[in-house]
């Protein structure tokens, strides 16, 4: 119903598909030669400049190795994609959905007060290393304790109170993702986070097809580097990235979400079977 | 060798040469980053904590633990002498890593020794042992001062507080998880 009403088509796309997008830190299950989605992303990209302009899924999505208290290796992932709009529109947009789904103005998670009226704070990756660590960005990516930081001194400050768009990432953690036309050492980008935990990651996709192209060989470069398998390129994608419009497009973790709602203390709570129990 | 992937709650890996107890593990990662492992780590032979966060790729020797059970012969100096019943071999325990077990220990008693490296860490006695009280003061009747208990001092040295109607030469039960007076053992 909220997607209807706002003139998003409900869309499917395969789960198996030959070429992931070759990103550094995200491993892909192999599937019979081809692999088990990480995301809907490049499948819906392509339905995006084929000429559909808003469009949204709710699918399974998988991911090697991820398995924690926040992480499952199959998940639930609702992505939804809107041409001519950029990353600030799926801010107002993400706030609406959580809002609505949420149906009260204020949640109670892990022992805290979350108000979800408006405004919801935000807030750049610059702005929270300088208030909540003793170093910059820069320094830190350059230090290698970026996702450290992120994790131990960023992350649970995040969404405390009321919800938290932290936004403009560095350049090189952002792989599909436009720069700022006014600073590009930053991506379009930003993450929601409630009470500390993760629930979505969106951008301003990238529509440029040779610098996604080098930005994917940087990618499976790195990838090469730390012994992880290659992926082939996704060549269709590429060719398809010329005919996308400009658009912004978002992951949420709908298994987070549903956690953050009911105040669960474990992903294992909010789903029938967890990989274990099978 | 295990890898970063293989961590878990209870895995035992080894940390500048000392063994290590997983107390508390959670798998992280920032949105488009690398996977990082935290973990609490608890030293098996001093009981400190660590907190570590780890990164996929690293690698962690395990901390072979070995259970034994040995039984108690003599004490030499500020050592205990153990001897497995089954190979018969010797092995002597410092003061240090015996911790309160050494409250309990009488001749022949059966314990578990954890070693690590063919070093013994720790000493387990049974959770009830009896020990015959060598030492306290007898029970005055009409004793008025309402105190329900009194110092005793059992055949390994140790004192606890007793109920007043134990008498020296009797053999009383002690919890050893607690170190208290169970209970008089009859006959």
């Amino acid at each position: 119903m909220f997607f209807e009403e706002k003139g998003y088509l409900e869309v499917e796309t395969p789960f198996r598909i030959p070429a992931p997008a070759p990103e550094a830190q995200i491993d892909a299950i192999p599937s019979d030669g081809w692999f088990l989605q990480t995301s809907p992303e490049l499948c819906m990209k392509r339905l995006l400049a084929a000429g559909y302009p808003r469009i949204f899924q709710i699918c399974r999505c998988w991911r090697a190795g991820e398995r924690g208290t926040r992480h499952l290796s199959e998940f639930t992932m609702l992505e939804w994609y809107r041409a001519q709009a950029d990353y600030r529109v799926l801010m107002d947009e993400t706030e609406e959905l959580v809002r609505a789904a949420a149906g009260v103005d204020s949640i109670s998670y892990r022992g805290t007060r979350i108000d979800l009226s408006l405004p919801w704070e935000r807030i750049t990756v610059r702005d929270a290393f300088q208030r909540y660590t003793d170093t910059t960005a820069e320094a830190a990516l350059a230090a290698g304790t970026f996702d450290e930081l992120m994790v131990e001194e960023i992350e649970p400050r995040l969404g405390i109170g009321r919800p938290t768009f932290i936004h403009d990432y560095p350049a090189s953690c952002s792989a599909l993702a436009r720069l700022k036309s006014d600073d590009p050492s930053v991506a379009e980008r930003f993450e929601l986070y409630l009470g500390g935990l993760e629930i979505a990651n969106a951008f301003s996709e990238l529509i440029d097809p040779v610098e996604q192209r080098a930005r994917f060989e940087a990618e499976a470069a790195q990838r090469a580097r730390d012994g992880k398998h290659g992926y082939p390129m996704p060549e269709k994608f590429l060719a398809a990235l010329a005919e996308m419009p400009e658009a912004a497009g978002i992951a949420l973790g709908l298994d987070r979400l549903v956690m953050v709602l009911l105040d669960a203390q474990s992903i294992d709570e909010v789903v029938a079977f967890t990989t274990e129990e099978l | 060798m295990y890898t970063a992937a293989d961590l878990r709650k209870g895995l035992k890996i080894t940390i500048d040469n000392e063994p290590y107890i997983i107390t508390h593990f959670d798998f992280a990662k920032p949105g488009k980053g690398q996977a990082l492992y935290r973990t609490k780590l608890k030293n098996m032979i001093t009981g400190s904590t660590l907190d570590r966060t780890y990164r996929s790729g690293e690698t962690f020797e395990p901390a072979n633990l070995e259970d034994r059970v040995m039984q108690y012969l003599y004490k030499e100096d500020d050592h205990y002498c153990f001897m497995d019943n089954t190979t018969f071999e010797q092995i002597h325990i410092s003061e240090d890593a015996m911790g309160d077990a050494k409250n309990y220990l009488i001749d022949n008693l059966q314990v578990d020794v954890l070693l690590f490296r063919e070093k013994a860490i720790g000493v387990d006695v049974p959770n009830f042992v009896n020990l015959r009280v060598v030492q306290t003061d007898p029970w005055v009747k009409g004793d008025t001062s309402g105190s329900d208990s009194k110092p005793a001092t059992v055949e390994t040295g140790y004192v606890l507080r007793v109920p007043p109607f134990i008498e020296e030469g009797e053999l009383i039960t002690i919890d050893t998880r607690t170190g208290e007076y169970s209970t008089r053992v009859k006959g």
